[in-house]
């Protein structure tokens, strides 16, 4: 454009950065942050400074600004809202443009908006709420590589929520205790039983022989119960080569599904995982490690929800949510609102669940939310509530804690949550009601009985540190 | 002391038929008319629509089981449902029977049932 000159020297990012009367696209990528400005700094030159350094600028002018068309490239902070409840925190709301993403890459998008400028002098802290993905770009992912629906069909699981059981204890075991942990289980009842996130392949129990073991104690409880069942056999790995290797090998054992830690491993590797599951029908379990580190501290780092969003693009058929009940953390509304977020087509802006933006998935599958934490049949009724059928309850200690052994533990979830599920469909209040419903179920379970007599007693009620803003 | 004297031995085996499962509901009591008739409400409640399906005991893992006629497209009426899960029953009295909702949003099954478990 003509009529622009070169002055060198360090501008106001407002001057470029801060348009309030910005007309939002459709295209848009739209993010909100929750900023803390330093000392002096007021809340627009804040959210300007954010928008530039997560997109074209940068400290000081420079002569090949004027080589191409910034207004064009920029990001722009449109919109800032004091933070209910929070003095001196303020949500800034930026709108990118698409152009400024390669397609397909939620590597790309989270390097841009979460890179740097969690590093910067201007704002005291920094925290990424929300991102709205313009389904445009959602549609250049390949997300979940089978979805809900899909997985349903090739389990034959319909009309509940599905079981499983991460093996305990987590490190130690050798390869055929471990298969005989399984076994157990799966033949009890439940659908699936999940490595731990650090049971990779270490020297006491080497990835091949667990696959080995653990696909005839699969094949055997599939073959004794008549139902489909599967381990989440942990891919995760030092190098993506050994990722693949892994998995080819989980093909070759007709395992159905596979897990990844997508955190840990990253986007790049979690995508190419997702990509390669779609092409050989498996399904894929993901798991969260790292999110407390990043999510869990309300005045910094980026939301789960966020999170959530960046893993259904780049694909997974199960997530982690946090239970609301067990021992992690999570509360109520908030966890409902990423449950949304995994699972609904279209999610409306809902503040009192923390979203911010509408967020319009296209026709991209949604995928399960995982609890698992902590739970045991007591928190069946609340979870049947809360979570409904399209979700994959897992209980560790919940299972193999039981008295009787792994088989039983198993069959006394299997029926608590069938009872539960029951009497959801006859209309009754579960949640209120859940007392009745089990002690009803254990005259014809006595499993469920010894496991409702082992851990009446045990409830989880600590605070959130992550509160959602009051109002 | 071991407390092994306490323990109950988890009863199922590879060679009994007994211990085969049929999806949802099958670690509960089989259905009586009355439990029956509230789920398929729950089912007719949802716009769901019924279907009934059968099969040999010793093919119940297959997914596709021999299709009693046809889905009850529309069916509002309990009765009418209980009467073709009845019919079915009576012409396959050694079948497995299950009730399926066929949710056509979500091009799933939200319900799937089984009703008559001979052998079980």
């Amino acid at each position: 454009m003509s009529g622009k000159n070169y002055s060198a020297g360090v501008k106001e990012y407002r001057e470029t950065y801060w348009e309030p009367d910005y007309p939002v696209k459709e295209t848009d990528l739209l993010a909100c942050f929750k900023v803390v400005p330093q000392e002096g700094v007021d809340p627009e030159e804040a959210a300007a400074a954010v928008a530039a350094e997560s997109s074209t600028g940068t400290w000081t002018t420079v002569w090949t600004d004027l080589l191409t068309d910034l207004e064009y490239y920029k990001g722009r902070a449109f919109r800032i809202e004091p933070v209910p409840g929070q003095d001196g925190a303020w949500y800034a709301f930026v709108a990118y443009p698409l152009d400024l993403f390669e397609e397909g890459s939620v590597v790309n998008v989270i390097t841009s908006i979460a890179g740097n400028v969690f590093g910067f002098k201007a704002v005291r802290s920094l925290r990424l709420e929300d991102i709205r993905f313009p389904v445009a770009y959602v549609t250049t992912c390949g997300g979940p590589p089978h979805g809900i629906q899909v997985e349903r069909d090739i389990m034959n699981k319909y009309g509940r929520a599905m079981l499983g059981c991460t093996i305990k204890p987590k490190l130690g075991l050798s390869a055929k205790n471990y298969g005989r942990a399984v076994y157990e289980c799966l033949r009890g009842g439940l659908d699936f039983t999940k490595d731990d996130e650090n049971v990779n392949s270490q020297p006491f129990m080497r990835w091949r022989q667990r696959f080995d073991f653990v696909a005839e104690a699969v094949h055997k409880a599939t073959a004794e119960t008549g139902e489909k069942k599967g381990h989440y056999l942990n891919v995760t790995a030092p190098t993506v080569e050994e990722m693949f290797k892994r998995a080819e090998h989980a093909k070759s054992l007709d395992m159905p599904i596979i897990m990844h830690d997508y955190l840990t491993a990253g986007f790049t590797a979690n995508t190419s995982l997702a990509n390669w599951c779609r092409e050989n029908g498996m399904l894929l379990h993901i798991h969260r490690a790292l999110h407390a580190v990043l999510d869990r501290n309300p005045d910094h780092g980026i939301h789960f929800r966020v999170l959530a969003k960046m893993l259904r693009l780049s694909g997974g058929d199960h997530l982690h949510s946090g239970t609301v009940v067990g021992k992690l953390e999570g509360d109520r509304e908030a966890t409902l609102g990423w449950i949304d977020i995994m699972r609904e087509s279209f999610v409306p802006e809902n503040r009192a669940r923390g979203i911010f933006f509408d967020q319009d998935w296209g026709h991209m599958p949604g995928m399960f939310p995982v609890a698992s934490g902590g739970i045991h049949v007591w928190h069946m009724p609340a979870l049947v509530s809360i979570f409904g059928d399209d979700a994959v309850f897992q209980f560790g200690g919940g299972t193999l804690g039981h008295p009787w052994g792994n088989a039983a533990g198993a069959a006394a979830n299997r029926v608590a949550l069938e009872a539960c599920t029951e009497a959801r469909n006859q209309g009754r209040n579960v949640e209120r009601e859940g007392k009745e419903i089990l002690t009803a179920a254990a005259k014809h379970s006595p499993e469920l009985g010894a496991a409702m007599e082992t851990w009446k007693e045990i409830t989880f009620e600590f605070e959130t540190v992550d509160k959602l803003a009051a109002g | 002391m071991s407390k092994v004297a306490n323990i109950k031995d988890y009863r199922s085996s590879q060679d009994d038929p007994g211990s085969r499962r049929y999806g949802t509901f099958s670690y509960l009591p089989e259905m009586d008319a009355g439990r029956l008739r509230k789920q398929i409400e729950h089912i007719l409640a949802r716009g769901w629509n019924p279907a009934v399906e059968h099969v040999e005991p010793s093919r119940s893992a297959e997914n596709y089981w021999y299709m009693w006629k046809l889905p009850m497209f529309g069916e509002t009426d309990i009765d009418r449902v209980l009467a073709e899960i009845d019919e079915c029953h009576k012409a396959w009295p050694g079948h497995l029977i299950r009730l399926i909702g066929y949710d056509n949003l979500a091009q799933s099954q939200g319900a799937s049932i089984v009703v008559h478990r001979p052998g079980a």
